[in-house]
């Protein structure tokens, strides 16, 4: 059918595709990471272990290590437990309001952690926490009832945020599952508490392990929670460790150089973790999805019914409502630590930071234009890679589908510092201190996001609809424009919102890079905050949040009208 | 002697009664089937005998022990009614092996060590999976699965097995191959069956016995010959086989078939009983009409407007009148071709009134 010709510039059209999405992958993701490999183990022109080994086993480092160890393992184990808990809970039992209370248990999904750290830490902080002066002024407690600033207190505020990670897999998990395996152990003359530790807590056991390992992962590498709590008592975890060194001493040798080892270390863990991951949803991954559904019989809490309801208000009322309404109260405050009457409530903040403050307005204005950018830049590119991966048969493709692994397991600390060490001058380019670098390293980040969201809606598309399309005659790229573009438009709006939200409220990458004019909404919500500035950093945060709900909103609509 | 009652047992979810004042009975050790279009309410009325689903009004008997009763406030669960029961996907457990599945009934009855072991040990011969018993059933065949299934409702040894089509996930000749072997164990065991399916052939092979419903309504219980041969209305002989149905007017006492030529013969008349009837259908099997000389007082004069060769059989579709009905002859038989006019006649006539209520329930026939 088609000429030599013709064929020869479909496969040329096919190789400069490869060769872009290659090229966008290797600058943006595989060099900075490479770097940070290379920085880690190469001192001085040559190939050192024994120095690496020695950074490693300084107490500082030592001490991040197993702080980050400690903190995503106690953060892990809780989320699991509450996350399965709930899930089963909704799924599984008569509780009431169980959709309202399926979506307030997805509400911490979009919110920030580090903001959430920061209302705890005006609630719970051992001597000026509102709670804990609560039960010491009124109710004649000798100290106070609990430390926010310890491993405890540092994982519950992740536990609080991370757990819908496990509770959306295990609620999907359960929602899918034939009944039948459960009803045949009933009439097998199991009780529902036997069939549910037998039977269905088994059967679901690799969603909540896959559950589990991405929060482990997530929370091994996260910054705000352990920046905002740990510092008064001294626990740091890895990214608080390479943030104060490379921040104190303005990007000294040692510092980046420590840095890069920590990073090493976070890429290898994450590198296992993704791998257990994958071994666990591949092999023990079960065929439990049921054909003909009924709706599965749902354990009759009797007794415990409206005590269990009450407790899961409670949980939502404690870990959701009380820190929100906490932030958006402080955020009206003219002074910290009035009490909040009327006369001391006022919208001055919210004026303040919006009209006349520059460094929140700007840091507003970066936020945004830096999201929006990154997310219209990542889309596209996420777009082209997941269509070469999923749709392309070229040779050399084996390659692009190794680099697309690597965002997933790239941490954003990682990240950070592996931009500072490609784009800061060593190579003829120096961004450092613009909004560049910032913006270079969102990409990175979010490439996973994108290539998940287009790799998924391009998955749809069948091949013989672009087989179609070429037989009518249509070359390379009008099958693209016409056929394949259209149909991937899902897929590429879900990757611009799972892109920019979530990049309004960032601050893991963007700590490590700001400059004072570069600033963020998630670094000027942290600094004013350590600056002492609560009340404003509160109202800031209320701003943020108002933003991320709205933005959430509108996603919500955008999907319901998409029909998706 | 009945063994399983179930006495006016209603189901209604909110608007929809799915199950309309059923009774029955079934002897021990017979095998019962409910046959049904889709959406009838053969899946419910078997979970409401396993216990799945409460009843709205009725009772459910095992024995001389009442299970459910809405109005007596009864209502054993599941797990306590010693039934067998086999579902369509079915069903087994893939993170234990074949053996701990089928031996899982056992360890939840607290049996000693040995008997757990014999049971299930019996129950796996029985259904020839001992070569397999260490296995993941994820690795059996959907037959395989199936085994799994029908051994772990065997190893309690259950007075009642439910089947809620147990066969319609197979293949077709697997199919055909486990109905007997289900039909066998049976007859080992001893167990009653209520058997769920909307496979007629599959009713017919196993069954001692058969409901066929519609709409959430009894409309025949009866052997399977008898549902064949003296179908109790319209609905159970077209749902039976193949059927043919010709609208015929009453005029008058004798049956006018439109735009035909000429009365139909006179071994064709309307019963007594439908005597006050208008509107009627006369109900004939393609297998049971035969082609008739053209001069036969018992012919009825028709065109041959297809003919077809199915391998075995010739389908033939005549035009009687302005209404079309198939013949069917094996391929050694003569019969006209296409295009030229024949007689038919109807070795096994039936007359329905054409406007009767299928919602009624019809009585067991004995
Ligand atoms: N849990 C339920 N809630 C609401 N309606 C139901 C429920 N279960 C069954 N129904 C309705 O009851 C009717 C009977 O359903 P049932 O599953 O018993 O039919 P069936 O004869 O088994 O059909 P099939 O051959 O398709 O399995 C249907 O109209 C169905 O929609
Ligand atoms: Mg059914």
């Amino acid at each position: 059918m088609s000429s030599p010709a013709n064929k020869k510039g479909s496969f040329g059209v096919a190789q400069v595709i490869l060769f872009l999405s290659i090229a966008i992958l290797v600058i943006v993701v595989a060099f900075p990471v490479l770097l940070i490999l290379f920085n880690a183990f190469w001192v001085e022109d040559h190939f050192d272990l024994a120095n690496t080994i020695s950074i490693l086993k300084q107490p500082m480092t030592y001490e991040a290590l197993t702080n980050s160890l400690i903190i995503a393992s106690m953060s892990t184990i809780g989320s699991t437990i509450v996350g399965t808990f709930f899930a089963w809970l909704v799924t599984r039992t008569d509780i009431p309001y169980h959709n309202f209370m399926k979506s307030m248990f997805l509400v911490p999904f979009m919110l920030p952690s580090f903001i959430g750290a920061i209302a705890w830490k005006m609630l719970l902080s051992p001597n000026a926490g509102l709670i804990n002066r609560f039960f010491m002024d009124h109710l004649g407690f000798d100290g106070p009832i609990f430390n926010i600033y310890s491993y405890y207190g540092i994982s519950a505020v992740e536990v609080m945020y991370l757990f819908p990670f496990v509770f959306i897999q295990v609620c999907g998990a359960l929602e899918r599952m034939d009944p039948t395996l459960e009803e045949s152990a009933r009439i097998s003359g199991a009780g529902l508490l036997t069939i549910t530790r037998k039977i269905t807590i088994p059967l679901v056991m690799p969603s909540i392990l896959s559950g589990a390992l991405l929060i482990m992962l997530y929370s091994m590498a996260h910054f705000g929670t352990v920046a905002v709590l740990g510092i008064e008592r001294g626990i740091y975890n890895i990214p608080v460790l390479i943030y104060e060194r490379i921040h104190q001493s303005g990007g000294s040798f040692e510092s980046i150089r420590m840095g890069a080892i920590l990073a090493t270390v976070l890429v290898i863990s994450a590198a296992i973790i993704i791998w257990a991951q994958r071994k666990i949803l591949s092999t023990g991954h079960y065929q439990i999805i049921g054909g003909k559904s009924f709706r599965p019989t749902q354990l009759k809490l009797r007794g415990l019914r409206i005590p269990l309801m009450l407790f899961c208000f409670a949980y939502i009322g404690f870990t959701i409502v009380l820190p929100t309404v906490i932030i958006f109260l402080v955020g009206g405050l003219s002074t910290y630590g009035l009490p909040f009457t009327p006369e001391n409530l006022s919208l001055a903040n919210y004026k303040f930071i919006l009209f006349d403050f520059d460094v929140t307005r700007d840091a507003i204005f970066n936020s945004v234009t830096l999201g929006f950018t990154a997310a219209v830049i990542t889309m596209f590119a996420g777009v082209m890679i997941s269509y070469v991966i999923v749709k392309m048969k070229v040779r050399g493709k084996g390659i692009l589908e190794f680099l697309g692994m690597l965002p997933f397991s790239v941490p954003g600390s990682v990240i950070a510092l592996g931009v500072i060490l490609a784009w800061s001058g060593q190579f003829g380019i120096n961004l450092y201190n613009t909004v560049w670098i910032i913006l270079v390293a969102y990409i990175a980040r979010y490439m996973a996001f994108s290539l998940k969201a287009n790799s998924a809606a391009l998955e749809q598309i069948h091949d013989s609809l672009i087989e179609a399309a070429r037989a009518c005659g249509a070359t390379m790229w009008q099958s693209l424009k016409d056929i394949v573009l259209p149909l991937a438009k899902p897929g590429m709006l879900a990757a611009f919102f799972l892109i920019f939200l979530p990049s309004l409220r960032e601050l893991t990458v963007s700590i490590m890079l700001y400059a004072p004019t570069t600033r963020t909404i998630g670094v000027a919500i942290y600094t004013l905050n350590e600056d002492g500035e609560t009340v404003i950093s509160c109202a800031l945060a209320g701003i943020a949040l108002i933003i991320i709900v709205l933005g959430q909103f509108i996603i919500n609509h955008f999907n319901k009208k998409a029909g998706v | 002697m009945s063994y399983v009652r179930l006495i006016n047992v209603t189901k209604r979810f909110g608007d929809v009664t799915a199950v309309n004042n059923l009774n029955y009975e079934i002897g021990k050790g017979e095998c019962f089937s409910m046959l049904g279009p889709s959406g009838c309410g053969k899946t419910t009325t078997l979970r409401m005998v396993a216990g799945f689903e409460d009843l709205t009004e009725g009772e459910v008997w095992v024995g001389d022990r009442l299970l459910s009763s809405p109005k007596k406030r009864l209502y054993v669960p599941p797990e306590n009614r010693n039934f067998g029961m086999v579902f369509q996907a079915f069903a087994v457990w893939p993170h234990l092996s074949v053996y701990e599945n089928v031996a899982f009934p056992l360890r939840i009855r607290k049996l000693d060590a040995k008997e757990i072991d014999d049971r299930t040990m019996d129950a796996l011969r029985a259904t020839n999976l001992v070569d397999a018993k260490d296995e993941s059933p994820d690795f059996l065949s959907g037959g395989g699965k199936q085994r799994v299934a029908l051994a772990r409702a065997l190893a309690i040894n259950p007075d009642v097995m439910l089947l809620d089509e147990p066969l319609s996930s197979l293949d077709p000749h697997l199919r055909e191959e486990m109905r007997f072997e289900i039909k066998d164990l049976q007859q080992k065991y001893g167990f009653s069956i209520i058997y769920v399916t909307h496979d007629q052939s599959e009713a017919m092979a196993l069954s001692d016995r058969i409901l066929v419903m519609r709409l959430g309504v009894v409309q025949q219980i009866d052997t399977p010959l008898n549902i064949y041969n003296h179908p109790a209305n319209k609905f159970v002989f077209s749902f039976i086989g193949l059927s043919n149905f010709l609208h015929v007017d009453n005029v008058g006492g004798s049956p006018v078939l439109p735009e035909h030529q000429g009365n139909l013969p006179h071994s064709l008349k309307i019963p007594g009983h439908l005597a006050g009837e208008t509107a009627l259908s006369l109900a004939s099997r393609p297998s049971e009409t035969d082609f008739v000389a053209m001069d036969d007082p018992d012919g009825l004069h028709g065109l041959v407007t297809r003919k077809a060769f199915l391998g075995e059989i010739v389908d033939y579709q005549i035009k009687i009148g302005s209404q079309f009905i198939r013949v069917q002859k094996g391929r050694r038989e003569a019969g006209p071709e296409q295009g030229e006019n024949c007689s038919v006649k109807f070795l096994r006539p039936f007359w329905y009134a054409d406007d009767y209520d299928e919602t009624q329930a019809v009585a067991e026939s004995d």
